[in-house]
């Protein structure tokens, strides 16, 4: 069980909080049709209890979708869409839940909450949001933000979100993601009044900078390197996946201009009419599957998708243990550079360039009293130094040390994911396959039968 | 008499009336494309690129097709086809072999062209031999039809494969395109061959035997092509006016066919199409169980479950492959062979229609006394004649040409669909194992974790 740097202002003693509504539950439940007695629900809530000792159990759910208009803060008019957040506990004996909370977010609060998160638990892979504009997309409709199909999507993705934090062992106690769920009002101002803002490394938004870094972990280069390839190999796949579906799309559908031909031709045939006519209707029936066929594999995509976006947070992981393997090795620098400097006045032996030594030596020597002087100076700053480098070696193996376990977490809980969400897939195309032997089947009798 | 010269033909060739001997006099020639094709490398003459959006159409496969005693397409040895199922209509054994074959490219200074292989079996007594084979290019199926139409002018010629395929034609000596020529081509002559009256005609006869100086000077016997061009305007003028006194059967005729031709012609359109949409998506298809593999790269956990997805999506891809073969081979040709009959049967009702035309100008010239009307009686005694031979002619061969037609868009339909059925009875083998060990692993992986 990890020792998480418990913030009292940040987490919430004793929290409320048990997750009951587990991310898996949704994949493990197409999984658990067709593998009778597999029990992935059951192992999913068994590593989340595991992980839980709080009061209530509560059921998060992001249950609606709604088009609004507004004022931005440029008082200008605006379309956007506001998503309804439901609380609710589960009493332990009888399992029925009551509604305990219920408030309106729009997808920009989503965001504010995960930067915040961000900032205040650097070492923790945190949970991305769904995207926010469609991406790797098939048909030209879906392109569209206002777009029923991909409102849907993003409400379920939101959800997802939710249920991530909720069954994080840490980031489920943070106070403001409680207040995220239970404070319609003022929540913003709260959040910003934390100054997470001022406290977010300006370094890290310079994403192309580098950060020589001397002694490099190998483990999180290594850990980079994955997340790149990961990053890399989903575009793919997600890329090559939407022009597939475009294609099975296309022959689907031309099938169904079959349906209409037969049904004029079978208006001038005496004997094969009625079986041009059924066949014809068995071809509509076929073109028009592949809409709910695609539909479910959208839900596949966005699996994967989450997984894209997982990437990012692992590299954002790897860039704040750069920078904070950096920050200890300038001030290590620092501190040694001030060392030798001591010690050369110390003894009087100049083999480090200062501006000092060289003004020294060209206007004439200073005074043992300077001298004293300056040595204090630097003895001190020597001191604080140290105590620095001190709590910064600590500090930097504590981030360590949690990173490495939440990334462990992380990889379980990505083996577990993907493998699922593989199995759907392969669960989607046997029921596309079924369908497809059925409609056919029929066909082939009406065509038999002219 | 007829009996004896069976016998005595049967025995020096060795073709029984009844079981086969499995002998097979031209040397076997099971894939005729693929000797062909190579026939076509020895030339050396053109660039055979092999093109495949142009005529995408066609699968290059020429694998073996169904047996269909209507519509006789497999390009093997006339030999084997003396065990072909009966015929429904025609009580009588098929006497009469015919296979398309061989392409060979030929070069003069003036032109390329292709000519083809056609090897003639029968047992008949009028033929000479009991085997023919002889060499022929698109040029000569053209003459034989013309005659064939002349002839017999309100029968159903069956169609002739086009002279170009319109869209976006670069090499007219294309190995799809040859392909899809030849096997037209042997539908045709087969065609003929079934049909009770034109397997009988001359020139049909003289097509199939003669030597190629023979055709030549044949061909050089019938009317010139300015006359012939004459005949056509004629044709055209007089067809309209026959088209006003058309009986009624003939006026539900050609609505039928009015029609018929909307409708093949879209199917035909449409059929393509799918073609093509799945070709595409089996292009895509190709690409996508790669990344899967590529995937497993970096993860340990997953690289089982990922290189078993790619397996999977490869063996999908496969069975696609498949069904689009199947469908250039069996739905493909008999849509576009529909198409081309129903212009076909348009130019049938013209000409009835123009012999027709002819029986009334005749009469309106004796009603109204215009010319001379002394042999005028006779004439017209003559054309009626004329018009009700062509109208009982064309009525009969159109009760056999619905017959056929409803047989083999039955068949052809009924393929695609079997073909479609067995492509997702493939692939749901595929997942369904796929998911069976996933749940087999997991069932192990489970139990191994049970204290």
């Amino acid at each position: 069980m990890e020792q998480a740097p418990r913030d009292p202002e940040r987490q919430l003693q004793p929290a409320p909080l048990e997750p009951l509504g587990c991310p898996d539950a949704g994949l493990g439940a197409a999984v658990g049709k067709e593998a009778a007695g597999a029990g992935e629900e059951d192992s999913g809530v068994d590593t989340m209890t595991h992980n839980n000792f709080w009061l209530k159990k509560i059921e998060i759910s992001v249950s609606e979708a709604e088009k609004r208009t507004g004022r931005n803060a440029m008082n200008m008019q605006e379309t956007y869409t506001a998503y309804l957040i439901e609380t609710r506990s589960v009493e332990h004996t009888d399992g029925q839940s009551v509604l305990t909370d219920s408030l309106w977010r729009r997808y920009s609060e989503f965001e504010l909450l995960r930067n915040y998160l961000l900032v205040y638990y650097p070492h923790i892979v945190v949970p991305p949001l769904p995207e926010k504009r469609a991406e790797f997309v098939w048909h030209k409709l879906s392109a569209d933000n206002m777009d029923p199909d991909f409102v849907e999507r993003r409400r379920i993705g939101l959800e997802n979100f939710l249920l991530r934090i909720a069954s994080h062992p840490i980031l489920c106690r943070d106070k403001i993601f409680y207040l995220f769920l239970t404070q319609e009002g003022n929540w913003k101002e709260t959040v910003n009044e934390t100054g997470f803002q001022l406290k977010a490394d300006s370094r890290l938004k310079a994403l192309n900078a580098t950060f020589r870094v001397k002694n490099p972990d190998k483990r999180f280069t290594d850990l980079k390197h994955y997340s790149d390839e990961l990053q890399s190999v989903i575009s793919h796949l997600l890329r090559v996946r939407a022009r597939v579906a475009d294609r099975l799309y296309g022959v689907y559908k031309v099938h169904g201009n079959y349906g209409r031909v037969f049904s004029e031709w079978s208006a001038i045939e005496k004997e094969m009419g009625d079986g041009l006519q059924s066949a014809g209707h068995h071809m509509d029936v076929y073109a028009s599957s592949i809409d709910d066929i695609l539909e479910d594999e959208e839900h596949y995509a966005d699996q994967l998708k989450e997984y894209l976006f997982y990437a990012e947070a692992l590299r954002a992981v790897c860039r704040k243990h750069e920078l904070m393997q950096y920050d200890l090795e300038m001030a290590a620098q620092d501190l040694a550079s001030k060392k030798q400097q001591c010690e050369e006045l110390a003894t009087g032996t100049v083999r480090t360039f200062s501006l000092k030594g060289m003004t020294t030596k060209l206007f004439g020597q200073e005074t043992p009293e300077q001298r004293e002087a300056r040595i204090k100076v630097l003895e001190e700053q020597i001191n604080e130094g140290e105590q620095q480098l001190k709590s910064k070696n600590l500090e930097g193996r504590e981030f360590v040390k949690n990173a490495w376990a939440d990334i462990e977490r992380f990889k379980e809980q990505k083996n577990r994911d993907l493998k699922e969400a593989l199995i759907s897939y392969a669960v989607m195309q046997i029921s596309m396959c079924k369908k497809g032997i059925q409609v056919w089947t029929n066909a082939k009798e009406c065509f038999s039968k002219m | 008499m007829e009996g004896e010269r069976r016998a005595s033909q049967a025995r020096s060739s060795g073709l029984p009336a009844g079981g086969a001997d499995g002998e097979s006099p031209g040397g076997s020639a099971p894939f005729p494309g693929s000797s062909g094709s190579s026939a076509l490398l020895q030339a050396e003459v053109l660039d055979l690129d092999e093109d495949e959006d142009d005529l995408e159409v066609f699968s290059k496969d020429a694998s073996l097709m169904d047996m269909n005693s209507f519509s006789p397409m497999m390009p093997t040895s006339p030999l084997s086809m003396i065990n072909q199922i009966k015929f429904e209509d025609e009580p009588d054994l098929k006497d009469l072999f015919i296979t398309v074959d061989e392409p060979e490219s030929h070069v003069t200074t003036i032109e390329t062209f292709i000519t083809y292989r056609i090897i003639t079996k029968t047992s008949r007594g009028e033929f000479d031999s009991s085997e023919f084979e002889v060499r022929r290019r698109y040029q000569d199926f053209l003459w034989l039809k013309g005659k064939l139409e002349e002839a017999h002018p309100t029968l159903i010629i069956p169609p002739l494969p086009e002279k170009f395929i319109v869209k976006g034609m670069v090499e007219r000596f294309n190995d799809d395109f040859i392909e899809t020529r030849r096997k037209a081509l042997h539908k045709f002559l087969n065609r003929i061959a079934d049909h009770p009256t034109l397997t009988f005609n001359e020139d049909f006869k003289i097509f199939l035997t003669a030597q190629a100086w023979e055709l030549s000077s044949h061909k050089k016997q019938g009317p010139g092509l300015l006359s012939r061009m004459g005949q056509t305007v004629r044709a055209v003028a007089s067809s309209m006016r026959g088209v006003k006194n058309r009986p009624e059967e003939f006026m539900e005729m050609n609505n039928f066919i009015e029609l018929f031709s909307q409708k093949i012609n879209l199917i035909d359109k449409i059929s393509q199409r799918i073609y093509k949409e799945e070709r595409e998506y089996f292009d895509e298809m190709k690409e996508y169980g790669p990344i899967h593999i590529l995937w497993s790269a970096s993860e340990e956990d997953l690289v089982d479950t990922l290189k078993d997805v790619a397996g999977c999506i490869d063996r999908c891809c496969k069975a696609t492959e498949k069904r689009m073969s199947g469908l250039s081979e069996a739905l493909l040709p008999v849509v576009h062979e529909y198409v081309l009959y129903s212009e076909m049967l348009m130019g049938v009702m013209k000409r009835r229609d123009q012999i027709q035309a002819e029986l009334d100008s005749k009469v309106e010239a004796l009603t109204y006394k215009k010319t001379d009307t002394d042999l005028l009686p006779e004439e017209i005694g003559k054309l009626e004649d004329k018009v009700e031979c062509a109208n009982n002619a064309l009525k009969a061969d159109w009760e056999r040409w619905k017959q056929n037609m409803q047989n083999d868009i039955k068949l052809a339909f009924t393929d695609m669909a079997e073909e479609n059925i067995h492509y997702y009875e493939q692939c749901l083998a595929t997942w369904e194992s796929f998911l069976t060990s996933q749940t087999n692993l997991h069932l192990e992986e489970t139990s191994e974790d049970k204290p």
